[in-house]
Protein backbone atom coordinates (compact mmCIF):
# COMPACT_ATOMS: atom_id res chain seq x y z
CA UNK A 1 0.00 0.00 0.00
CA UNK A 2 2.74 2.57 0.44
CA UNK A 3 4.55 1.82 -2.14
CA UNK A 4 2.08 3.44 -5.04
CA UNK A 5 0.92 6.73 -4.24
CA UNK A 6 -3.32 7.45 -4.62
CA UNK A 7 -4.86 10.33 -4.74
CA UNK A 8 -6.00 10.10 -0.74
CA UNK A 9 -2.03 11.01 -0.19
CA UNK A 10 -1.77 14.41 -1.84
CA UNK A 11 -5.11 15.24 -0.50
CA UNK A 12 -4.06 14.56 2.94
CA UNK A 13 -0.85 16.60 2.39
CA UNK A 14 -3.38 19.32 1.31
CA UNK A 15 -5.15 18.64 4.33
CA UNK A 16 -2.20 18.75 6.81
CA UNK A 17 -1.34 21.90 4.97
CA UNK A 18 -4.52 23.69 5.77
CA UNK A 19 -4.62 22.28 9.41
CA UNK A 20 -1.17 23.92 9.83
CA UNK A 21 -2.24 26.75 8.29
CA UNK A 22 -4.74 27.14 11.14
CA UNK A 23 -3.02 26.65 13.03
CA UNK A 24 -0.86 29.77 12.39
CA UNK A 25 -3.89 31.80 11.70
CA UNK A 26 -4.69 30.78 15.91
CA UNK A 27 -1.21 31.42 16.55
CA UNK A 28 -0.39 34.82 14.85
CA UNK A 29 -3.56 36.38 15.72
CA UNK A 30 -2.21 39.96 16.25
CA UNK A 31 0.66 39.78 13.25
CA UNK A 32 -0.74 40.98 10.02
CA UNK A 33 1.63 39.84 7.72
CA UNK A 34 1.86 36.41 9.10
CA UNK A 35 -1.86 36.08 8.95
CA UNK A 36 -1.30 37.08 5.51
CA UNK A 37 1.17 33.85 4.32
CA UNK A 38 -1.35 31.89 6.46
CA UNK A 39 -3.73 32.73 4.04
CA UNK A 40 -1.27 32.06 0.76
CA UNK A 41 -0.76 28.45 2.51
CA UNK A 42 -4.35 27.83 2.66
CA UNK A 43 -4.62 28.56 -1.11
CA UNK A 44 -1.48 26.19 -1.58
CA UNK A 45 -3.30 23.58 0.09
CA UNK A 46 -6.65 24.11 -2.02
CA UNK A 47 -4.58 24.27 -5.18
CA UNK A 48 -2.74 20.99 -4.30
CA UNK A 49 -5.98 19.21 -4.23
CA UNK A 50 -7.25 20.85 -7.46
CA UNK A 51 -3.83 19.56 -9.02
CA UNK A 52 -4.26 16.07 -7.07
CA UNK A 53 -7.59 15.75 -8.57
CA UNK A 54 -6.74 16.59 -12.37
CA UNK A 55 -4.01 14.38 -12.42
CA UNK A 56 -6.18 11.13 -11.15
CA UNK A 57 -9.07 11.86 -12.67
CA UNK A 58 -7.69 12.49 -16.28
CA UNK A 59 -9.31 15.92 -16.32
CA UNK A 60 -7.54 19.61 -17.33
CA UNK A 61 -10.36 21.61 -16.10
CA UNK A 62 -8.92 21.22 -12.21
CA UNK A 63 -5.74 22.57 -13.50
CA UNK A 64 -7.34 25.58 -15.24
CA UNK A 65 -9.20 26.68 -12.16
CA UNK A 66 -6.06 26.41 -10.27
CA UNK A 67 -4.41 29.14 -13.00
CA UNK A 68 -7.34 31.29 -11.79
CA UNK A 69 -7.04 30.85 -8.13
CA UNK A 70 -3.36 31.81 -8.55
CA UNK A 71 -5.15 34.71 -10.32
CA UNK A 72 -6.73 36.13 -7.71
CA UNK A 73 -5.00 35.27 -4.67
CA UNK A 74 -1.76 37.67 -6.33
CA UNK A 75 -4.18 40.06 -6.63
CA UNK A 76 -5.43 39.41 -3.06
CA UNK A 77 -2.02 39.53 -1.77
CA UNK A 78 -1.41 43.01 -3.73
CA UNK A 79 -3.70 44.68 -2.64
CA UNK A 80 -3.75 43.13 1.14
CA UNK A 81 -0.15 44.39 1.28
CA UNK A 82 -1.33 47.88 -0.27
CA UNK A 83 -3.67 48.11 3.31
CA UNK A 84 -1.05 46.64 5.05
CA UNK A 85 1.25 49.78 4.35
CA UNK A 86 -1.46 52.16 4.74
CA UNK A 87 -2.00 50.98 7.82
CA UNK A 88 1.50 50.67 9.11
CA UNK A 89 1.53 54.41 7.72
CA UNK A 90 -1.50 55.22 10.26
CA UNK A 91 -0.64 53.47 13.28
CA UNK A 92 3.00 52.74 13.06
CA UNK A 93 2.10 48.99 14.26
CA UNK A 94 0.52 46.01 12.19
CA UNK A 95 -1.06 44.24 15.23
CA UNK A 96 -4.35 43.01 14.61
CA UNK A 97 -4.99 44.82 18.68
CA UNK A 98 -5.09 47.96 17.75
CA UNK A 99 -7.84 48.09 15.23
CA UNK A 100 -10.90 49.02 17.47
CA UNK A 101 -11.01 52.54 16.12
CA UNK A 102 -14.69 51.10 14.96
CA UNK A 103 -15.76 50.17 18.21
CA UNK A 104 -16.90 53.24 18.88
CA UNK B 1 9.54 1.72 -2.72
CA UNK B 2 9.24 3.71 -6.07
CA UNK B 3 11.39 6.94 -6.61
CA UNK B 4 8.46 8.92 -7.39
CA UNK B 5 7.13 7.71 -3.92
CA UNK B 6 9.69 8.33 -1.84
CA UNK B 7 10.79 11.98 -4.00
CA UNK B 8 6.74 11.98 -2.93
CA UNK B 9 7.59 11.49 1.21
CA UNK B 10 10.83 13.79 0.67
CA UNK B 11 9.37 16.83 -0.91
CA UNK B 12 5.91 16.82 1.37
CA UNK B 13 8.08 16.44 4.47
CA UNK B 14 10.47 19.45 3.37
CA UNK B 15 7.37 21.08 2.87
CA UNK B 16 5.40 20.72 6.03
CA UNK B 17 8.79 21.45 8.31
CA UNK B 18 8.36 24.68 6.22
CA UNK B 19 4.91 25.35 6.39
CA UNK B 20 5.15 24.91 10.36
CA UNK B 21 8.28 27.42 10.49
CA UNK B 22 6.50 30.15 8.38
CA UNK B 23 4.14 30.30 11.06
CA UNK B 24 6.14 30.43 14.34
CA UNK B 25 9.38 31.95 13.09
CA UNK B 26 10.05 35.09 15.14
CA UNK B 27 11.10 37.27 12.51
CA UNK B 28 8.68 38.25 9.94
CA UNK B 29 11.81 37.80 6.90
CA UNK B 30 12.53 34.44 8.02
CA UNK B 31 8.55 33.53 7.89
CA UNK B 32 8.65 35.19 4.26
CA UNK B 33 12.11 32.86 3.03
CA UNK B 34 10.48 29.83 4.67
CA UNK B 35 7.54 30.46 2.58
CA UNK B 36 9.64 30.69 -0.22
CA UNK B 37 10.74 27.25 0.51
CA UNK B 38 7.36 26.00 1.29
CA UNK B 39 6.17 26.93 -2.18
CA UNK B 40 9.59 25.24 -4.22
CA UNK B 41 8.18 22.08 -2.63
CA UNK B 42 4.60 22.23 -3.63
CA UNK B 43 6.25 23.35 -7.09
CA UNK B 44 7.77 20.22 -6.45
CA UNK B 45 4.95 18.03 -5.43
CA UNK B 46 2.93 19.75 -8.47
CA UNK B 47 5.59 18.24 -10.65
CA UNK B 48 4.64 14.69 -9.44
CA UNK B 49 1.29 15.19 -10.64
CA UNK B 50 2.37 16.17 -13.87
CA UNK B 51 1.34 19.57 -14.04
CA UNK B 52 4.34 21.06 -15.48
CA UNK B 53 3.04 24.24 -16.46
CA UNK B 54 1.23 25.19 -13.20
CA UNK B 55 4.82 24.54 -11.39
CA UNK B 56 6.48 26.68 -13.16
CA UNK B 57 4.63 29.48 -12.64
CA UNK B 58 3.81 28.63 -8.98
CA UNK B 59 7.69 29.65 -8.92
CA UNK B 60 7.43 32.21 -11.22
CA UNK B 61 4.72 34.07 -10.09
CA UNK B 62 4.79 33.67 -5.71
CA UNK B 63 8.49 33.33 -5.51
CA UNK B 64 9.03 35.49 -8.30
CA UNK B 65 6.65 38.35 -7.92
CA UNK B 66 4.41 37.95 -4.45
CA UNK B 67 6.97 36.77 -1.75
CA UNK B 68 9.68 39.78 -3.29
CA UNK B 69 6.17 42.11 -2.45
CA UNK B 70 6.11 40.48 0.72
CA UNK B 71 9.79 40.66 1.44
CA UNK B 72 9.42 44.51 0.53
CA UNK B 73 6.82 45.20 2.50
CA UNK B 74 8.54 43.36 5.57
CA UNK B 75 11.66 45.03 5.28
CA UNK B 76 10.04 48.39 4.77
CA UNK B 77 8.08 48.55 7.99
CA UNK B 78 10.19 48.91 11.53
CA UNK B 79 7.77 46.43 12.88
CA UNK B 80 8.51 45.99 17.05
CA UNK B 81 8.04 41.94 16.59
CA UNK B 82 8.43 41.53 20.37
CA UNK B 83 5.00 43.47 21.07
CA UNK B 84 3.03 41.05 18.36
CA UNK B 85 4.72 37.85 20.12
CA UNK B 86 3.38 38.59 24.01
CA UNK B 87 1.23 35.65 24.54
CA UNK B 88 2.02 33.52 21.31
CA UNK B 89 1.94 30.24 22.64
CA UNK B 90 -0.84 31.31 24.86
CA UNK B 91 -3.48 29.61 22.04
CA UNK B 92 -1.48 27.06 21.26
CA UNK B 93 -3.10 23.82 22.91
CA UNK B 94 -6.19 25.43 21.49
CA UNK B 95 -5.08 25.68 17.94
CA UNK B 96 -2.85 22.44 18.03
CA UNK B 97 -6.28 20.72 19.21
CA UNK B 98 -7.84 22.33 16.19
CA UNK B 99 -5.34 21.82 13.83
CA UNK B 100 -4.79 17.87 14.66
CA UNK B 101 -8.86 17.31 14.46
CA UNK B 102 -8.75 19.07 11.06
CA UNK B 103 -5.81 17.37 10.19
CA UNK B 104 -7.55 13.43 11.37
CA UNK B 105 -10.38 13.90 10.16
CA UNK B 106 -9.57 14.89 6.53
CA UNK B 107 -7.00 12.11 6.11
CA UNK B 108 -9.60 10.08 7.73
CA UNK B 109 -11.96 10.38 4.55
CA UNK B 110 -9.79 10.81 2.24
CA UNK B 111 -7.19 7.97 2.67
CA UNK B 112 -10.30 6.01 3.08
CA UNK B 113 -12.39 7.06 0.21
CA UNK B 114 -9.93 8.21 -2.41
CA UNK B 115 -7.95 4.84 -2.77
CA UNK B 116 -7.60 5.95 -6.88
CA UNK B 117 -4.25 5.02 -8.09
CA UNK B 118 -2.74 6.50 -11.37
CA UNK B 119 -4.52 5.41 -14.33
CA UNK B 120 -1.87 3.69 -16.91
CA UNK B 121 -4.26 3.65 -19.93
CA UNK B 122 -5.05 7.29 -19.31
CA UNK B 123 -3.09 8.68 -22.59
CA UNK B 124 -3.22 12.44 -21.93
CA UNK B 125 -0.32 12.42 -20.33
CA UNK B 126 1.90 9.81 -21.88
CA UNK B 127 5.10 10.79 -23.76
CA UNK B 128 4.23 11.88 -27.50
CA UNK B 129 0.61 13.22 -26.55
CA UNK B 130 0.29 16.66 -26.27
CA UNK B 131 2.52 18.51 -23.37
CA UNK B 132 0.47 20.03 -20.58
CA UNK B 133 1.31 23.29 -21.32
CA UNK B 134 -0.30 22.35 -24.96
CA UNK B 135 -3.41 21.30 -23.00
CA UNK B 136 -3.92 23.97 -20.83
CA UNK B 137 -3.39 26.36 -23.36
CA UNK B 138 -6.40 25.19 -25.43
CA UNK B 139 -8.75 24.90 -22.64
CA UNK B 140 -7.85 28.35 -21.81
CA UNK B 141 -7.84 30.22 -25.40
CA UNK B 142 -11.46 28.43 -26.34
CA UNK B 143 -13.76 27.43 -23.47
CA UNK B 144 -12.20 29.58 -20.75
CA UNK B 145 -11.61 32.64 -22.61
CA UNK B 146 -14.52 34.82 -20.85
CA UNK B 147 -13.15 33.74 -17.36
CA UNK B 148 -9.53 34.55 -18.86
CA UNK B 149 -10.33 38.02 -20.01
CA UNK B 150 -12.30 38.30 -16.27
CA UNK B 151 -8.82 37.82 -15.01
CA UNK B 152 -7.15 40.23 -16.79
CA UNK B 153 -9.48 42.66 -15.75
CA UNK B 154 -8.88 41.42 -11.87
CA UNK B 155 -5.37 41.84 -12.38
CA UNK B 156 -5.98 45.25 -13.57
CA UNK B 157 -7.90 46.54 -11.05
CA UNK B 158 -5.52 45.11 -8.22
CA UNK B 159 -3.16 46.60 -9.78
CA UNK B 160 -4.34 50.37 -10.31
CA UNK B 161 -5.85 49.60 -6.26
CA UNK B 162 -2.49 48.74 -4.99
CA UNK B 163 -0.81 51.97 -6.75
CA UNK B 164 -3.58 54.53 -5.40
CA UNK B 165 -3.71 53.24 -2.24
CA UNK B 166 -0.04 53.83 -1.48
CA UNK B 167 0.76 56.84 -3.64
CA UNK B 168 1.87 59.46 -1.67
CA UNK B 169 2.23 63.38 -3.11
CA UNK B 170 5.01 65.35 -2.12
CA UNK B 171 3.84 68.18 -0.39
CA UNK B 172 6.11 70.52 -1.24
CA UNK B 173 5.77 69.52 -5.19
CA UNK B 174 4.77 72.17 -7.78
CA UNK B 175 2.35 71.49 -10.47
CA UNK B 176 -0.58 72.66 -13.08
CA UNK B 177 -3.60 71.22 -13.02
CA UNK B 178 -4.41 69.89 -16.21
CA UNK B 179 -8.25 70.83 -15.83
CA UNK B 180 -7.39 74.51 -15.25
CA UNK B 181 -4.92 74.15 -18.60
CA UNK B 182 -7.42 72.98 -20.80
CA UNK B 183 -10.09 75.55 -19.55
CA UNK B 184 -7.56 78.63 -20.12
CA UNK B 185 -9.11 81.06 -22.69
CA UNK B 186 -6.94 83.46 -25.03
CA UNK B 187 -8.77 86.62 -22.30
CA UNK B 188 -6.89 84.96 -19.59
CA UNK B 189 -3.42 84.99 -20.66
CA UNK B 190 -3.36 88.54 -22.44
CA UNK B 191 -5.33 91.78 -21.60
CA UNK B 192 -6.18 94.58 -23.61
CA UNK B 193 -5.71 97.81 -22.05
CA UNK B 194 -6.74 101.48 -23.59
CA UNK B 195 -4.44 104.06 -23.25
CA UNK B 196 -3.29 107.01 -25.80
CA UNK B 197 -0.99 106.85 -28.06
CA UNK B 198 1.17 109.88 -26.50
CA UNK B 199 1.33 110.77 -22.76
CA UNK B 200 2.78 114.06 -21.19
CA UNK B 201 6.07 112.51 -18.64
CA UNK B 202 4.54 113.94 -15.10
CA UNK B 203 6.45 116.91 -14.13
CA UNK B 204 9.78 116.28 -12.04
CA UNK B 205 8.89 116.58 -8.03
CA UNK B 206 10.28 119.57 -6.00
CA UNK B 207 13.44 117.82 -3.72
CA UNK B 208 11.47 119.11 -0.92
CA UNK B 209 8.38 116.83 -1.81
CA UNK B 210 10.00 113.86 -2.82
CA UNK B 211 11.41 113.62 0.85
CA UNK B 212 7.94 112.39 3.11
CA UNK B 213 7.79 108.94 0.97
CA UNK B 214 11.42 107.89 1.70
CA UNK B 215 11.03 108.67 5.51
CA UNK B 216 7.72 106.73 5.31
CA UNK B 217 9.00 104.19 3.55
Amino acid sequence: MMNTLTLGHFLSLGAILFALSVVGIFLNRRNLIVLLMAIELMLLAVNTNFVAFSHYLNDMHGQVFVFFILTVAAAESAIGLAILVLLFRAKSSISVDELNTLKG
Amino acid sequence: MSVTTGLFYAFSAVLLIAAFRVITARNPVHAALFLVLTFFQAAMIWMLLKAEFLSITLVLVYVGAVMVLFLFVVMMMDINVENLRVGFWNHFPLAAAVGVVIALEMAAVLLGGFRVIDDPAAANNAIGGPSNTQQLGKLLYTEYIYPLEIAAAILLVAMIAAIALTLRARKDSKYVSPGDQVRVKAQDRMTVLKMDATQEAPAPLPPEAAAPPETKA
